[in-house]
């Protein structure tokens, strides 16, 4: 059984101005130790999608129209609350983008360092602060007993993120969440933040979900990639076949985009367009209007994620009809 | 060291969108339907109120006329709402001391309105040192029980009117001026600023245009919801016996009167306590609506 | 934090020494004397009255004289009540003024604390708009009016307690009731915004990702921030409690400072005056300060200013 199953998953928000269907029947699984990647531009869907699994998304205005998200086997979208708390937390984590905002301001780090073990494991403090300090050495931070008296506001961006890692993974859960963990730091501390992970990952063996726009850095970290636009998936395949064989072209646009791929002094190539309006969503192929290798089906027909090679799956029309090459 | 409130508006009105801006906030209004309630209610309260300034036998009777014989009577067709101990129509002191009441409420507000705008606008278009001061004695001030002091001055130096906007004025300048302050530093550092001097606008052409029509909404919010709170101040001051002075009345003169006969004639307490409390309630109603229509935030309430 | 409350110290002294004059001014200047009202006495009988108290001496030296004996903290006799010092009204008396104070600051914030939270977290539900409805009545309904009407309605009709008088337990009911409605009202709507606001933040989503209940978000990591607003109001508020007392004290006859601080100014009372306005100044800028210091011990950021 995978650890995480996710299938037909529809979100949406009912917003005074109409409803955002913010993801669209997504569906991929992932097994125990795997990296998947989830790549998209703001507004993909890609967060949605992992808070959902996460419980995170605010009901109302957030509503989930369908899909299960089945966590080894129990449907974290329809589990009672009780349940849900057992799991988030201790052998589910997710850490967020912007450090800064997401520990609280007014409690000390060691309290919510140690807090998933209060509340999932019936640690004493001492033994719970004993533990904390040993993440945060594992997590690289040096003068760990110090900091644990501290306040997030005194710790720069690098570390509270190392932080953020560290409390995530101090009950040793199966799957860790990663949104965007990087997009928020330097260049240089953005390599060592995704070295950190890969390390915890390979002690801990867990899986981890790394969502980002950047298919630069997913490609350096992940077994398997999943592309989305417009609340939909687009592509899905492993990391390699994603890139030397890729099925969608808003994949191949994506991949071209990537400024170190590029020759130096050339013009940075560019997704022509914009994303859809969330609000006024039009049939056929969300993409249509952007690419280059579209047909009047595209622009009429659903499209629905298929598998047209071992393991790789895409939502191009053209691919699944024609075999067109990308 | 009290919080300051920062105050920040959603959408700046630079003087090409001012009027949909104000258009918007209209709309917005129209559509909170407590608020609308508000306006309504005060308006008719205020046109009879101020009517019977003009016409004062408007309901038959005057405020100060005495019918000794007639005595307290409760509600009937002739006095519509009861006398009192004198024979005074109810109603007709009612309308008569609402329109007192109202406009004390308007005139201090606009002397505290006056007071602190201006004190905000110069210690946050001054800022650094000077600023810093100016607010540290706004907070001091804020925590004082000014209350005290206006009693004092009323009790010493006699019962005028102006005297009695003045004072209640001069307590309630200071919520003003913290939003005012707020508001200009805000203002201050936006972006369309530096590229109005960006493009060569002369200062005091950017004051005009660009800064003040941020400053209104926020000002007219809180004027909107100060004038309860001096109503409040003046029935206070007129129940210890220092505001309004017989024969005039004003609601809290009446409050006063009807609470000493509560028990044998509890309609002289009832209708004014519910008038005026109807009237605060309009009046935050028209404030909250309009804090929300014109979308000014603020860190405190 | 010790440098904090020095310096607010520091502060407080020129203010106290500001309202000391102003008052002492204030007083002097006005028209009226505290024995005007006493017709039965001739002018030579008045006039050795006020050599008595040091009335005749020029204004400047009389302010002098003032001045030191608060220093020494001795706040003088008092005019309407012959025979009893200053100092000993407000011993007397304050301790029911502060009873007073502080029942109605305890319903305060119970009941304004509890709304707020319930409000925010049922947002936009019966159990919002309830509470909400039941604060702005609370905030448009001045106490000279509550009062009466609790009165009427508990004491007069159904008889559950005295109307007027400090005697038993049950007798401060309904003044703590009538002084703190408001407050709890104001409370209570402040609280729900702060509440509202922390309960959106970020790091409330990551409480729950972490596995957190619904009491150990709202009371560990969302109270704090919450609380915020109503921290601040504190301050204010206990000033308002203070002047607010004058009207319940009048209104359900409780012997409390209030009632002789607004008798004296009547009557000219001019020590009794100073004394209960110096009292209750010094009073009021000691609970700032602690308001201050429970402000900044609540928000870490401050704490290193």
């Amino acid at each position: 059984m995978s650890l995480l199953a996710v299938e037909n998953l529809s979100v949406s928000f009912h917003t005074r101005h109409g409803v955002v269907r913010a993801v669209q029947d997504v569906s991929f699984q992932l097994e125990r130790g795997q990296t998947l990647g989830i790549v998209g531009e703001s507004g993909s869907g890609k967060s949605v999608t992992c808070y959902s699994i996460m419980g995170l998304v605010p009901q109302p205005p957030g509503r989930t129209e369908a899909g299960r998200a089945l966590f080894d086997g129990v449907d974290l979208l329809s589990c009672p609350r009780r349940r849900l708390n057992r799991i988030r937390g201790a052998r589910l984590s997710m850490i967020f983008q912007d450090a800064m905002t997401s520990l609280n301001p007014f409690l000390r780090i060691g309290d919510q360092l140690i807090e998933p073990l209060m509340i999932h494991e019936k640690v004493a403090r001492p033994a719970a602060i004993a533990r904390a300090l040993a993440m945060l050495d594992a997590a690289g931070i040096a003068d760990a007993e110090r900091r644990l008296k501290m306040f997030p506001h005194e710790f720069s961006g690098g570390m509270r993120q190392r932080v953020m890692i560290a409390m995530a993974l101090i009950t040793k859960p199966d799957l860790l969440i990663a949104d965007e963990p990087t997009t928020a730091l330097d260049v240089t501390v953005q390599a060592q933040i995704l070295e950190l992970i890969r390390k915890m990952q390979r002690e801990l063996g867990m899986a981890v979900i790394l969502v980002s726009h950047d298919l630069g850095i997913v490609a350096g970290f992940c077994d398997r990639v999943m592309v989305m636009y417009a609340g939909r998936v687009m592509e899905s395949a492993p990391i390699d076949d994603l890139f030397y064989d890729t099925k969608h072209p808003y994949t191949r646009g994506l991949r071209n985009s990537i400024p170190a791929l590029q020759m130096k002094g050339g013009e940075l190539h560019v997704i022509p367009g914009q994303p859809p309006d969330p609000h006024h969503a039009l049939p056929g192929c969300p993409f249509a209007p952007r690419c280059a290798q579209a047909v009047d089906y595209c622009a009429t027909e659903e499209i629905r994620l298929l598998e047209t090679a071992p393991n790789h799956r895409t939502a191009c029309l053209r691919v699944q009809k024609e075999g067109m090459p990308v | 060291m009290a919080l300051s409130p920062s105050i920040a508006l959603a959408g700046s009105a630079d003087a090409a969108g001012a009027s949909s801006f104000w258009r918007d906030a209209w709309r917005r209004l129209r559509q909170n339907k407590l608020a609308v309630f508000g306006l309504g209610l005060l308006s008719v309260l205020g046109a009879l109120c101020f009517a019977s300034f003009l016409w004062p036998n408007l309901t038959g009777f005057n405020y100060g006329q005495q019918n000794l014989a007639l005595g307290p009577v409760p509600p009937n067709r002739l006095h519509w709402l009861g006398t009192d101990p004198l024979g005074r129509d109810l109603l007709a002191r009612l309308l008569y001391g609402g329109g007192i009441s109202l406009t004390v409420g308007l005139c201090a507000t606009a002397v505290s309105l006056t007071i602190g705008v201006i004190y905000g606008a110069i210690a946050g278009f001054a800022g650094g040192k000077l600023d810093m001061v100016m607010m540290r004695l706004v907070d001091i001030l804020y925590a004082l029980p000014f209350a005290i002091f206006v009693i004092l001055l009323m009790v010493f130096f006699g019962q005028n009117f102006i005297l009695l906007f003045l004072a209640i004025g001069a307590v309630e300048w200071l919520t003003m001026a913290r939003i005012v302050r707020g508001q200009v530093l805000t203002v201050k550092q936006q972006e369309f600023i530096e590229a109005a001097h960006a493009l060569g606008l002369r200062e005091g052409r950017i004051i005009f245009r660009h800064i003040v029509p941020n400053l209104l909404g926020p000002i007219i919010v809180y004027a909107t919801l100060t004038v309860p709170e001096v109503i409040i101040l003046e029935s206070f001051l007129s129940f210890l016996g220092l505001g309004v002075q017989p024969p005039h009345s004003s609601w809290g003169v009446l409050i006063k009167e009807g609470a000493e006969v509560m028990e044998e004639y509890p309609w002289l307490l009832i209708y004014p306590g519910a008038v005026m409390t109807l009237t605060l309630f309009s009046l935050n109603f028209l404030g909250d609506g309009l804090r929300d229509a014109l979308d000014v935030r603020g860190s405190k309430d | 934090m010790l440098r904090f409350i020095a310096r607010r110290f520091l502060e407080a002294i020129p203010v106290l020494f500001i309202i000391a004059t102003a008052t002492f001014f204030m007083m002097r200047l006005a028209p009226g004397g505290p024995f005007d009202a006493e017709k039965r006495v001739s002018p030579e009988v008045r006039a050795r009255m006020e050599a008595h108290y040091g009335l005749d001496k020029p204004l400047f030296q009389q302010y002098l004289l003032q001045m030191k004996h608060l220093l020494q903290g001795d706040l003088g006799p008092s005019f309407k009540y012959p025979g009893h010092t200053v100092n000993e009204i407000i011993a007397d008396s304050f301790p029911v003024s502060l009873e007073l104070g502080m029942e109605a600051l305890a319903v305060a914030l119970v009941l304004g604390l509890a709304a707020g939270m319930v409000a925010a977290l049922k947002q936009n539900s019966v159990w919002d708009h309830l509470p909400m409805g039941l604060a702005m009545t609370g905030i448009c309904l001045p106490t000279f009016v509550l009062g009466p009407l609790l009165i009427s309605a508990f004491a007069l009709h159904l008889d559950w307690c005295n109307a007027a008088g400090w005697f038993f337990p049950r007798d401060r009911v309904l003044p703590a009731l009538t002084l703190g409605a408001y407050y709890a009202a104001y409370i209570a709507r402040l609280c729900r915004g702060g509440f509202l606001e922390v309960l959106h933040q970020d790091y409330i989503r990551t409480a729950r990702a972490k596995g957190a209940g619904g009491a150990r978000i709202l009371f560990k990591h969302a109270l704090r921030g919450g609380v915020l607003p109503v921290v601040s109001f504190l301050g204010p508020a206990v000033a308002g409690l203070l002047t607010g007392s004058f009207v319940v004290e009048t209104i359900f006859g409780i012997p409390g400072l209030g009632r002789y601080f607004v008798t004296a100014a009547f009557n000219r009372d001019y020590f009794m005056v100073m004394g209960t306005v110096l009292f209750y100044a010094c009073f009021v800028v000691a609970l700032n300060l602690a308001a201050d210091v429970v402000l900044v011990w609540l928000n870490p950021k401050l704490r290193f200013d």
